[in-house]
């Protein structure tokens, strides 16, 4: 679109995988993701599920949001604005992090990519401009949105590595959020052995005019193992089963929530462990170390085993006394661990072990009726599925 | 023959009070001074085939609650959510405003990628202090210095919701009630285009310059109305603002109410402390058990009642209420839609508002003329095109133009407006259109212009002030329209105040009108049914 005034004719952009995404999308389900269109289910969820799960699958990353941040005070910037160490982080190497507004509540979570000793790449699901120039003041540091700058694709499933070693990359040295850049077709390609789905599998990014001849690559170096293409539901069991949070599923922004009861700080979101008080002043850093020495949290995050087969999608939770005492925010039935499992917010102390334990409250719509199903939900371990593949470098050639 | 209830003046919020007085039994007669319903929410063919909404002209704040009671869509009114928007700067682009909120951030990246997201941010903010003030537009204010169980108990739920709040919350409140809405926008924005489209809603109708404090309060009461629940969207009436009075004066009649046209009151009767009904300028006498004014204050009670009858302190405290006239109005009969040449050919901004200032620093400047005692010399617009989205009110092809103008004084540099300074300051718009859209002025058929002196002598609005009487802090909740006279009842008895001088003020909200039935029907113990308002999920 040349003259920027007409954006409003397409109010939801495509990206630069959409061609061929649009061409395997034979139920043409597609659902707005920032800004872009984006494939919700392309042929069947369920296969598409079990593609990430079993051979490979690729998942269009490009509307996720994507800041570089650069300059001579960016480890010490990004110390200030999120809640971990970033002066650990090796050039070449991913955190997961997250950061908080100056009440310690939870504004996002995201990956850290440290391309060289003063330049990242922060890729997240909300969008914090304003946060993060705000955060910027007094430091010697540039951020800019490249999100449009970066085409990005997760290749992910437990064949992957060996897909990627047919397409001409070899990353057996590629360990677990670590990247390396390889050459494709006179651009620079970055792989990054990182994901959603808690499973082996490696993140691409590329310039968008290599995007269609990296798709196209990919695609033929799989399809010995049926390489393809996943929408968001097969992505969002996997997610789940993982254990990851996802923003206005699992936690509302703080910066978005009308209702300020809503905003959450790590230590209810359970990413207390990224807490580093040790490095200094960072956003938040006061009200949550107020929060860990009065013991203030009032909610808890928890992993759910619940009773039976129908996913508590959105049930209310109550303890032995029929009080409520949580909320189920993200919920499937697992294919992979074979038991109904979901994430939820729990007020404590409920969350460690109540009484008579909790009870999830489903309501199924089975021909026209809920039918109301009162099933009990167990605290159990998160991630749900966790097979060591994810972490066996080299990986394994499945 | 006597009535229970008479009221003065078929605007909105009288006709609102009758409907509820009528469906609860009582007898009741309104009586309007023009030949024609309506008050400030008017349809009126000025031109043949056009429909002109000549005084309000968008709807948003009219309480849905009170639809529903009084059955309006029933009795035809129709709300129709509109789209587009734009501000146009004076380097030939614009920044435009839309619906979808992907194409809407684009537009404001088009100005600052910054501002873009900022935006989100700011629109969760208004709609925090929204969802505080919403519940408080159907309820009687307290009255903090009485001891009667009901006002402590109403005082102790407005405490119970301000102590639902965080601390910073709590704050943020009463800066945003206090300062001016250029401060506020300067907290989230960078780019003066974008600053000067949010800053509007902040001043229309208002005596008071963006710098001004106490802007920022007008800019939610802009805000906090809803389109079918989405808060803060704007639609016409179909068939323009009298629609809306058309359809009330229709549930009146069916709930046995009457009105009477070209009956101009001369005064409210008054025996022994208590009003006992009117005297209408042609002499005709009409008793009633009580008498609702939905004139201002000031026009009430310094026109048409004796101030002998009055407390001292009450009348001064009436003559000094803030009422000032700010604005004016161009109402236009178009041949053909106007052409903007900045915009993209078949966009769909001209559905929307339309402004020709900035900056808020012009908006500004355009107050300095007010205070100088001068209309504008470079005024701000908000211009609509209701025929874009509306096809009753003009034949096809052709359009109708609503100019909201900002500033015109009540008076030109202390004395009364003539006709040439009213031609004037309708040239000085047509000028400022006619700048961004050639041609414009060949295509119009028919042009009414309306300075205060014009809103005041037909609609009756004291010094055209369109909220009667100003909404800034001092002069909002208990504090309206007097400290101590809150609850629509005055010094005397028997008369009753159910305009927007009355809490919760102006916008063709009806909720005045509504309350004070409340309260009327809550004295006679009347059985009634009357919603009450929405609960803010």
């Amino acid at each position: 679109m040349k003259d920027l005034r007409h954006h409003y004719e397409a109010p939801l952009r495509t990206t630069p995988f959409h061609d061929r995404i649009a061409a395997a999308n034979v139920l043409n389900q597609w659902g707005p993701w920032a800004g872009y269109t984006t494939a919700l289910v392309l042929e069947d969820a369920e296969m598409e599920y079990s593609a990430i799960r079993n051979t490979a699958s690729l998942y269009d990353l490009c509307p996720m949001i994507k800041y570089r941040i650069a300059g001579r005070d960016a480890v010490d910037y990004l110390n200030r604005l999120t809640l971990r160490d970033v002066a650990r982080v090796a050039v070449g190497a991913v955190q997961y992090t997250a950061w908080c507004d100056d009440r310690g509540k939870l504004l996002d979570d995201g990956t850290l990519f440290r391309l060289g000793e003063a330049e990242f790449l922060l890729c997240c699901q909300e969008r914090h401009l304003p946060w993060l120039l705000d955060s910027a003041i007094g430091f010697e540091v540039s951020v800019h949105d490249v999100t449009a700058e970066i085409a990005a694709l997760s290749l992910q499933g437990p064949c992957t590595a060996s897909v990627l070693d047919a397409a001409g990359f070899d990353v057996s040295a590629l360990k677990p959020y670590r990247f390396a850049s390889f050459p494709f077709d006179g651009g620079d390609l970055i792989i990054s052995r990182t994901g959603f789905t808690g499973d082996l599998g490696y993140e691409l990014w590329i310039e968008p005019a290599l995007a269609l001849p990296l798709w196209d690559r990919l695609m033929a170096a799989g399809a010995y193992c049926g390489i393809r293409p996943v929408g968001s539901h097969a992505l969002d069991i996997a997610r789940i089963e993982a254990g990851f949070l996802a923003a206005h599923a699992d936690f509302v922004p703080a910066d978005q929530a009308l209702r300020e009861d809503r905003v959450r700080s790590p230590y209810e979101l359970a990413l207390d462990w990224m807490i580093d008080f040790g490095k200094g002043h960072f956003n938040g850093r006061r009200a949550l170390l107020a929060e860990r020495d009065g013991q203030t949290s009032e909610w808890a995050f928890v992993a759910l085993d619940i009773e039976g087969n129908v996913a508590a999608d959105h049930a209310i939770l109550y303890d032995g006394r029929n009080r409520e005492v949580g909320q189920i925010t993200s919920a499937a039935w697992s294919p992979s661990a074979k038991r109904s499992i979901a994430l939820a917010q729990v007020r404590r102390p409920h969350h460690a072990g109540a009484k008579g334990g909790l009870r999830a409250e489903i309501y199924a719509l089975r021909e026209l009726h809920y039918v109301k199903l009162m099933m009990t939900a167990r605290m159990t371990e998160r991630p749900f599925f966790a097979p060591p593949r994810r972490r066996t470098t080299p990986p394994g050639r499945f | 023959m006597s009535y229970d209830a008479a009221i003065i003046g078929a605007g909105h919020n009288g006709l609102v009070a009758a409907c509820y007085l009528a469906r609860a039994g009582l007898k009741v007669v309104v009586v309007e001074k023009n030949d024609w319903i309506g008050g400030a929410a008017v349809s009126r063919e000025l031109y043949p085939g056009f429909t002109y909404s000549n005084c309000s002209y968008v709807c948003s704040l009219f309480r849905p609650e009170i639809m529903r009671d009084l059955e309006l869509p029933k009795h035809g009114l129709q709300v129709l959510p509109y789209e587009g928007g734009a501000v146009f700067t004076r380097d030939g682009g614009y920044l435009a405003t839309f619906r979808d909120h992907e194409a809407n951030r684009r537009e404001l990246m088009r100005h600052s990628p910054r501002d873009a997201e900022a935006y989100d941010r700011y629109s969760r903010d208004v709609m925090r202090h929204c969802r505080f003030i919403r519940p408080l537009l159907l309820r009687t204010p307290p009255d903090p210095a009485t001891f009667r169980p009901r006002d402590i108990a109403e005082l102790a739920w407005l405490g119970r919701k301000v102590g639902e709040m965080s601390e910073g919350q709590i704050c943020d409140m009463i800066r945003f009630w206090t300062m001016s809405i250029s401060d506020f926008l300067d907290e989230y924005f960078e780019s003066p285009v974008i600053k000067a489209y949010l800053a509007v809603s902040a001043i229309i109708g208002t005596a008071l310059g963006p710098m001004s404090p106490g802007s920022a309060y007008v800019l939610l009461h802009h805000y906090m109305g809803d389109v079918d629940g989405n808060v803060g969207a704007w639609g016409f009436a179909r068939g323009g603002m009298g629609a809306i009075t058309q359809a009330l004066t229709a549930s009146l009649r069916a709930a046995g109410g009457e009105v009477r046209t070209g009956a101009g009151v001369e005064k409210v009767l008054v025996a022994n402390g208590r009003a006992t009904g009117l005297r209408l300028e042609g002499g005709e006498e009409i008793a009633a058990r009580r008498v609702l004014s939905n004139m201002d204050v000031k026009r009430t009670f310094l026109k048409h009642v004796d101030t002998a009858e009055l407390p001292p302190a009450f009348v001064k405290r009436v003559e000094t209420f803030k009422s000032r006239g700010s604005s004016g109005k161009l109402n236009i009969a178009l041949d053909a839609a106007p052409h903007f040449p900045a915009l993209p050919d078949g966009a769909p901004m001209l559905k929307g508002d339309l402004h020709f200032t900035d900056s808020v620093e012009r908006m500004e400047r355009a107050y300095d003329d007010w205070k100088a005692g001068h209309f504008s010399r470079d005024p701000f617009q908000d211009t609509m095109i209701p025929t874009m989205i509306d096809p009753t009110m003009a034949p096809p092809g052709k359009h109708f133009m609503s100019c909201f103008i900002q500033y015109a004084p009540p008076k030109i540099e202390g004395r009364d407006w003539t006709d040439a300074d009213r031609d004037a300051f309708g040239q000085t718009v047509i000028d400022q259109i006619a700048e961004y859209s050639p041609g414009f002025k060949d295509r119009i058929l028919h042009m009414e212009v309306r300075t205060p002196r014009e809103l005041e002598a037909e609609v009756g609005l004291t010094d055209g002030n369109i909220f009667q009487g100003e909404l800034t802090f001092d002069q909002l909740l208990f504090n309206r329209p007097v400290p101590g006279y809150a609850q629509y009842k005055t010094p005397i008895r028997d008369l009753w105040l159910c305009g927007s001088s009355a809490h919760p003020g102006g916008g063709v909200m009806g909720a005045p009108g509504r309350n004070a039935a409340s309260e009327i029907l809550r004295d006679l113990r009347a059985k009634t049914e009357m919603r009450q308002a929405y609960a803010v999920v």
